[in-house]
């Protein structure tokens, strides 16, 4: 984000004091810099539209804060994260959304400047707890990045790799088994199951993609984070992807970051819209879409910035 | 239609008129742009000749002076093994047969050659015809066989050096006889030797096979190969290792923080440190301190250690830094622990360039003598070493320890030292690109 985009950005939200307020029961959004100063300790969700709870969440995080390093790149989030049920996030470049997934699975470990606070529990357990491994939490909570990247090695080996350094599987056939299920649930069995052995990166960027959501089902995944998994892919693969999506919804929670709102119209139950490392609006896809009730929201899928 | 054109032209507007005069202004700029790309395609063609000139001057002067050290002049001699010389006391024991003066043999197929030699400076100047080592020769054909005694055989013995420089052209006639170390006498004999065909150049076994000597027809690279090896074995076996640990330590583990910092420009400095220094640095903590030998290939690697380190560490890193971040976060993505990415997918990847900067590293190892002299590599080592603490010199300090002997025979062995080391070196280069091209994809 640059700083350019920041002084761009603060007036909108200055601006739309006035139409928030006019919302029953929600909250009066401040400028970020006023309640940076106050030392408020607000309801979680408070400064967010619509209802960030859901029942039986599988991950709920709680006033969740980023920094990187003086950067505060996202501020008191509070979201739920459903089970079997596609969460799409958007919003403008920078606004924290990728952010926010990364500390999803502990990505952000790797940054060393970044910092979290708040609380992010999976199944009760807080996963930022001292006692949680991260290698364990990123075992259930897998990742699908925004440029494919099978690993250097043959398509087989790409899905096999998690299954044997987590020992998933007893013996050769029960790995075989699993790689031969992994990449039929991704639909790219029949592509590839005769070359097996050609490595990961001669493939299509599409069925590259589709790769790395095997390996990530290979290890039996409880939710499945995806970091604009189809920015770099072409409409069909795109499509490809989003049935693909579809489909794994009945087994896994799904988190979504897209910069295409049809596609988070297309393939997600729940929309959450960030802006500037706030977390504006949640709610069912068809609702946000159809009657967005925050200022921001309507603006930025009314594509008036963005 | 020319004309209207050129009225049009006429009533350009302003602006349109102007676009023309930039059109022409870029028109007379391209002149000078095209000049000044040619004179820069100059420089850098001169500058390359000019260096492949230096490259060819260099080779054709050590291969011009160096080449003649692969032949090497032997002269035919009936040797008569005279139980009288060689087994005074009648015992035939090997004791005794081991104090024999074997040269005297040879003195006498000489004498048997030329019976006109009478007097004995004109003898001693005959008898400077061959190697004062073909008596080691003789010596040890009787303790191998001793029931060659009393009998003839004909031998090629090892010519001394002064006559295989004269057949190798490199003493001329013209020379006056008090600035060539060969008379006229000698000379005539020499080629009477050569018309009879009792002299021939034979491939120069000693040079690749023996060690050191103050007789430089006796004189060989082996010792220094031998050492060069131990001593690069030493420097491999522990800087790859301890650079590649340390790189993968700094580049994937450690924090970024002060002492890093510390750390990295400490390291960058080290690859910059004269390699002297490494020497003086060996002498006080393995010699002085720890009481390793001197002269030994042990310490010599180590000292050598302590050079490449820091190129290695360096190469390494960058090897490392080259891995493209999706690989790491994919394997981290798929619950990896930070080992298993850095084992299974970093380490791979990176393999060709620290490879690369290992041989490199090692390369310059071996071409490496100021901090060798400081530990003792530099000291008159006749025998081949056999282990890690035997007295060595290198390759380079051979090089350096003939260039400095007054004998003219040694000019050729210094360059036919060169030769060898080049050879190395071109050979470990040669490995360096093999070893990246294998590893650079592992499918």
């Amino acid at each position: 984000m640059t700083v350019d985009n920041e002084t761009e950005m603060t007036p909108v939200v200055a601006e739309d004091r006035s139409v928030a307020s006019g919302e029953a029961g929600v909250n009066v959004k401040p400028s970020h810099r006023q309640r940076a100063g106050l030392d408020l300790t607000p309801q979680p969700g408070a400064g967010t539209v619509g209802t960030i709870t859901v029942d039986n969440p599988i991950m709920s995080s709680r006033d969740v804060n980023v920094y990187y390093g003086d950067k505060h790149a996202i501020k008191n989030v509070s979201l739920d994260i459903a089970r079997n049920q596609v969460i799409a996030m958007i919003g403008p470049s920078g606004c924290g959304k990728s952010t926010f997934l990364r500390c999803l699975n502990r990505m952000n470990d790797t940054i060393e400047s970044a910092r979290v606070t708040g609380s992010i529990t999976m199944d009760g357990r807080d996963i930022y707890d001292r006692r949680q491994d991260v290698v364990q939490l990123r075992a259930r909570v897998g990742m699908v990045f925004q440029k494919p990247n099978p690993f250097p090695k043959s398509i087989y080996e790409n899905v096999a790799y998690g299954p044997r350094i987590h020992g998933l599987a007893a013996d050769r056939v029960e790995l075989d088994e699993i790689v031969q299920t992994s990449l039929n649930r991704a639909g790219l069995w029949d592509e590839v199951k005769d070359r097996l052995a050609n490595p990961g990166t001669s493939l299509s960027g599409g069925q590259q993609q589709r790769l790395c959501i095997a390996r990530t089902i290979a290890i039996n995944t409880e939710v499945i984070l995806m970091d604009e998994p189809c920015s770099a892919l072409d409409p069909i693969a795109t499509a490809r992807i989003e049935d693909l999506i579809d489909e794994l919804r009945a087994s896994y929670a799904i988190c979504i970051v897209t910069h295409s709102m049809q596609q988070a119209a297309r393939v997600s139950q729940r929309t959450a819209y960030f802006h500037l490392g706030d977390l504006i609006e949640v709610g069912e896809t068809d609702r946000i879409f159809t009657n967005p009730r925050h200022k921001l929201t309507e603006d930025y899928i009314t594509g008036r910035f963005g | 239609m020319s004309e209207a054109a050129k009225g049009a032209g006429a009533r350009l507007p302003e602006s349109l008129r102007d676009h023309r005069k930039a059109a022409e202004a870029v028109a007379r700029s391209l002149k000078s742009r095209y000049r000044a790309e040619t004179r820069f395609r100059l420089y850098g063609l001169g500058a390359v000749s000019l260096g492949l000139v230096f490259l060819a001057i260099l080779f054709v002067t050590i291969i011009g002076q160096g080449w003649s050290v692969f032949r090497q002049s032997y002269v035919q001699l009936e040797i008569f093994y005279d139980a009288e010389v060689l087994d005074t006391d009648g015992t035939r024991s090997p004791e005794s047969l081991a104090q024999a003066d074997y040269s005297a043999l040879a003195k006498a197929a000489l004498r048997k050659l030329f019976p006109d030699v009478e007097g004995r400076p004109n003898l001693r100047q005959l008898y400077g015809l061959v190697s004062s080592a073909a008596g080691f020769d003789l010596q040890k054909r009787i303790a191998d066989d001793p029931s060659k005694l009393g009998t003839r055989e004909t031998l090629w013995l090892l010519a001394s050096d002064e006559l295989d420089l004269y057949y190798k052209g490199r003493i001329e006639r013209s020379e006056s006889e008090e600035s060539r170390p060969l008379s006229d006498q000698q000379l005539a004999w020499a080629d009477r030797l050569r018309s009879k065909g009792g002299a021939e150049l034979r491939f120069n076994r000693v040079f690749f096979t023996s060690g050191d000597s103050r007789e430089p027809e006796l004189a060989g690279v082996w010792g220094a190969v031998a050492g060069s090896f131990f001593t690069l074995l030493v420097t491999l076996v522990l800087s790859f290792p301890i650079g590649v640990a340390s790189a993968i330590y700094l580049e994937e583990f450690a924090k970024r923080n002060r002492w890093t910092d510390l750390i990295e420009v400490n390291i960058n400095n080290l690859a910059a440190v004269p390699s002297i220094v490494f020497g003086l640095l060996g002498l006080a903590v393995f010699i002085n301190f720890f009481g390793l030998p001197r002269s030994a290939p042990v310490v010599g690697g180590l000292v050598l250690t302590l050079m490449t380190l820091p190129t290695i560490i360096i190469a390494s890193r960058a090897a490392l830094k080259a891995v493209p971040p999706s690989i790491r976060e994919a394997a981290l993505g798929m619950g990896a622990s930070q080992i298993q990415m850095v084992a299974h997918h970093v380490l791979p990847l990176a393999m060709p360039g620290m490879l690369t900067g290992t041989i490199i590293g090692m390369a310059r190892a071996l071409g490496e003598s100021a901090p060798l002299l400081m530990i003792g590599m530099v000291a008159f080592i006749v025998d081949v070493p056999k282990s890690l603490l035997d007295p060595a010199t290198v390759l380079p300090v051979q090089v350096f320890i003939w260039a400095d002997v007054p004998e003219r025979a040694f000019v050729e062995r210094t360059s036919g030292a060169i030769i060898v080391l080049l050879a190395f070196l071109i050979l470990m280069n040669g490995l360096a690109v093999i070893l990246r091209n294998r590893f650079e994809r592992r499918w």
